[in-house]
């Protein structure tokens, strides 16, 4: 009762402007590629498919609280689907749609071994999966062509064909607008109450009614549906599918996301995904500041970045747990609860 | 008959190796319920002091293996004091999440003070072949078995009769009733993850005197994971066998079927055990269902 009237009530302080923020960040984003040049509006698209990934990861392992290691194989998943789906001519919607489904049933394949088993299993299952999608990726070369890897055909709906950064740029915001927007709208339904709960306490979960190991799968499942439309969207943009794109370390990485932004938090999957993409570039930047010729260096910034990633899951853990979220509630004075 | 019981004899000393490094993984899911997920890392490490040791700073191996283990003892100790003990208590996803990220940090750390390139560690173990009968067994891998066999023993013997063998066991069973018996617990924590970061070390070094060493060495976690799960996860005897198992299984799909199907197998026989028997072979405590 006094929950309903609190929601209902007009909060007082910052969450007044919110329309007003909403707004402005409206025009920013549909406004984006007109004021950037092509590299500002090649990084927002990269931004934008990240952030559909790490909202996916933020549902299995922020919301429902269960451990995925392999991301990176489920968007790896969704990317083969869609560039051997658009390499046989088949429409784009259809091809993501496709490559979404796909990611769903590997996710129910994976997850099903791993989930009525309390305890690392889950953990471990992904992470096989991790290792078991890169050999087939590599091996199987009569479909992915092996480490060569794919080269997918421009994608064009209608007639109109997505050749300019500007045009994927359009291609993928209406994806992770709706991504985000799906993402928190979940969580005010049965089934997204119910992955929290499960988070929570699983036994009680299950008293109130809820059947614990159909919504386990059900979460680890959507945040590899969400990753099979990252890595459609990928493969579209980068026009490019190799088996290097999705090892364990591009997992390190959306974990990392998750971990910075903030666990079930949806502005914390935003500004995880804007804060990771744009960190390498950071590093690239300020390593040709030191040293004037970086191409000798790429491999030592590969492995660094990987240490890096690392190094700022071990942080956020220890220091703020509610990632970046966290530290902009506690600068802004006030607590945010998540879920 | 003869080249598959070659196979087999391969298959079981390169399993003790893995075995080796599962059970450093058991000894500290036993004692404090973490699993590990850095250990592969571990053993790369290990491996890459005693490289430095010898290789960049030209000791003999005398002197390099013990600055080695000294090196790994003292990251294992930095680990679960600095990385996990102010964790205590938190779900065990965040643990893992933990151990993945410090398993990045340091095969980036290998990678940049490294390299990439896949290097070979000086000769410790000899190379000539050995003959039993009319098999040929690889030197590196016959000295190695043995060296594991020995390290294996040593340890059980001490795991079951020394006064901190017997105080780890209780910690493994009981951690209240531990402490009530004047037992350090955190002490206890600490000493395991040194154990293991030397079984670790041990592992490594052999594993890369017969492979070669690279940050990826660190891969081999998968096959370790396998046997861990295939023993039980709290059996510290069983990995032993299951190392064995694992051993001869991708030693005899790796001749048969190609090296790929070998790397593809502990993928699968991890997702087996989940489904068919997720306590393993030894495991004697129950699994946990949902």
């Amino acid at each position: 009762m006094s929950a309903a009237t609190e929601s209902a009530m007009p909060k007082p302080g910052p969450a007044m402007f919110k329309p007003a923020i909403y707004a402005a960040l409206g025009i920013l984003v549909i406004a984006w590629p007109s004021i950037g040049n092509d590299y500002l509006t090649y990084m927002a698209t990269l931004i934008l498919i990240n952030v559909i990934a790490v909202v996916g990861l933020n549902i299995t392992v922020g919301y429902a609280g269960l451990l995925s290691l392999g991301h990176a194989a489920f968007l790896g998943v969704g990317a083969y689907t869609a560039a051997l789906l658009l390499i046989a001519g088949v429409p784009l919607p259809l091809t993501i749609a496709a490559a979404a489904v796909t990611s769903f049933c590997f996710g129910i394949l994976f997850g099903l071994p791993a989930v009525r088993i309390k305890g690392v299993h889950l953990a471990i299952s992904t992470l096989a999966l991790q290792f078991g999608f890169f050999f087939v990726a590599q091996r199987w070369v009569a479909v992915t062509n092996g480490d060569n890897g794919l080269q997918t055909p421009q994608a064009s709906l209608f007639g109109f064909v997505f050749n300019t950064d500007e045009r994927l740029y359009f291609l993928v915001l209406p994806f992770a607008v709706l991504a985000c927007v799906a993402g928190s709208n979940l969580f005010k339904t049965r089934v997204g109450r119910a992955f929290v709960a499960v988070r929570e306490r699983d036994y009680a979960a299950e008293v109130l009614g809820v059947n614990v190991i159909w919504t386990k799968l059900l979460a680890f499942a959507v945040g590899a549906a969400y990753a099979g439309i990252a890595g459609a969207l990928l493969a579209i943009f980068l026009r490019l599918v190799n088996p290097d794109q999705f090892l364990v370390s591009v997992s390190v990485f959306y974990l990392t996301a998750v971990l910075v932004g903030g666990r079930g938090s949806m502005l914390g999957s935003i500004l995880g995904a804007v804060f990771m993409t744009l960190l390498p570039e950071m590093l690239r930047v300020g390593a040709s500041a030191i040293v004037s010729d970086v191409s000798g260096y790429v491999g030592f910034l590969a492995t660094a970045r990987e240490f890096l990633f690392g190094a700022l899951i071990v942080i956020f853990l220890h220091v703020d747990p509610r990632g970046l979220v966290g530290i902009i509630g506690k600068l802004g004075g006030r607590i945010e609860f998540r879920g | 008959m003869a080249l598959i019981l070659e196979l087999c004899l391969i298959g079981i000393a390169s399993g003790s190796i893995y075995a080796i490094g599962a059970m450093g993984f058991v000894l500290i899911y036993k004692s404090s319920g973490i699993f590990n997920f850095a250990m592969g890392e571990m053993m790369m490490i290990g491996a890459y002091f005693l490289y430095t040791g010898m290789v960049i700073f030209g000791l003999s191996l005398y002197a390099a293996l013990p600055l080695a283990l000294l090196a790994s003892a003292l990251l294992a100790a930095g680990m679960e004091r600095w990385l996990l003990r102010p964790l205590l208590g938190q779900p065990h996803e965040v643990m893992i999440m933990v151990l993945f990220g410090a398993g990045a940090m340091l095969r980036g750390i290998a990678g940049m003070v490294w390299g990439h390139d896949i290097l070979r560690l000086p000769e410790i173990l000899p190379r000539k072949p050995v003959f039993i009968g009319d098999i040929l067994i690889p030197g590196t891998l016959f000295w190695g078995f043995l060296m594991m066999i020995a390290i294996f023993g040593g340890f059980i013997v001490y795991y079951r009769f020394s006064r901190t063998g017997v105080a780890i066991r209780a910690t493994a069973d009981d951690q209240t009733t531990a402490e009530c018996m004047g037992i350090n617990i955190r002490g206890m924590f600490l000493f395991t993850w040194v154990m293991a970061g030397l079984l670790a070390t041990a592992a490594g070094i052999v594993g890369a005197s017969v492979n070669g060493l690279s940050p990826y060495l660190g891969n081999v976690a998968l096959e370790v994971i396998a046997v861990v799960l295939l023993a039980g996860l709290t059996s510290i005897g069983g990995t032993l066998l299951a190392g064995a198992i694992v051993g001869v299984m991708l030693t005899l799909i790796g001749f048969y079927l190609g090296g790929a199907f070998q790397q593809f197998m502990p993928y699968l026989l991890v997702l087996l055990v989940m489904i068919v028997r997720p306590r393993g072979l030894f495991g004697t405590k129950l699994v946990e269902r949902i």
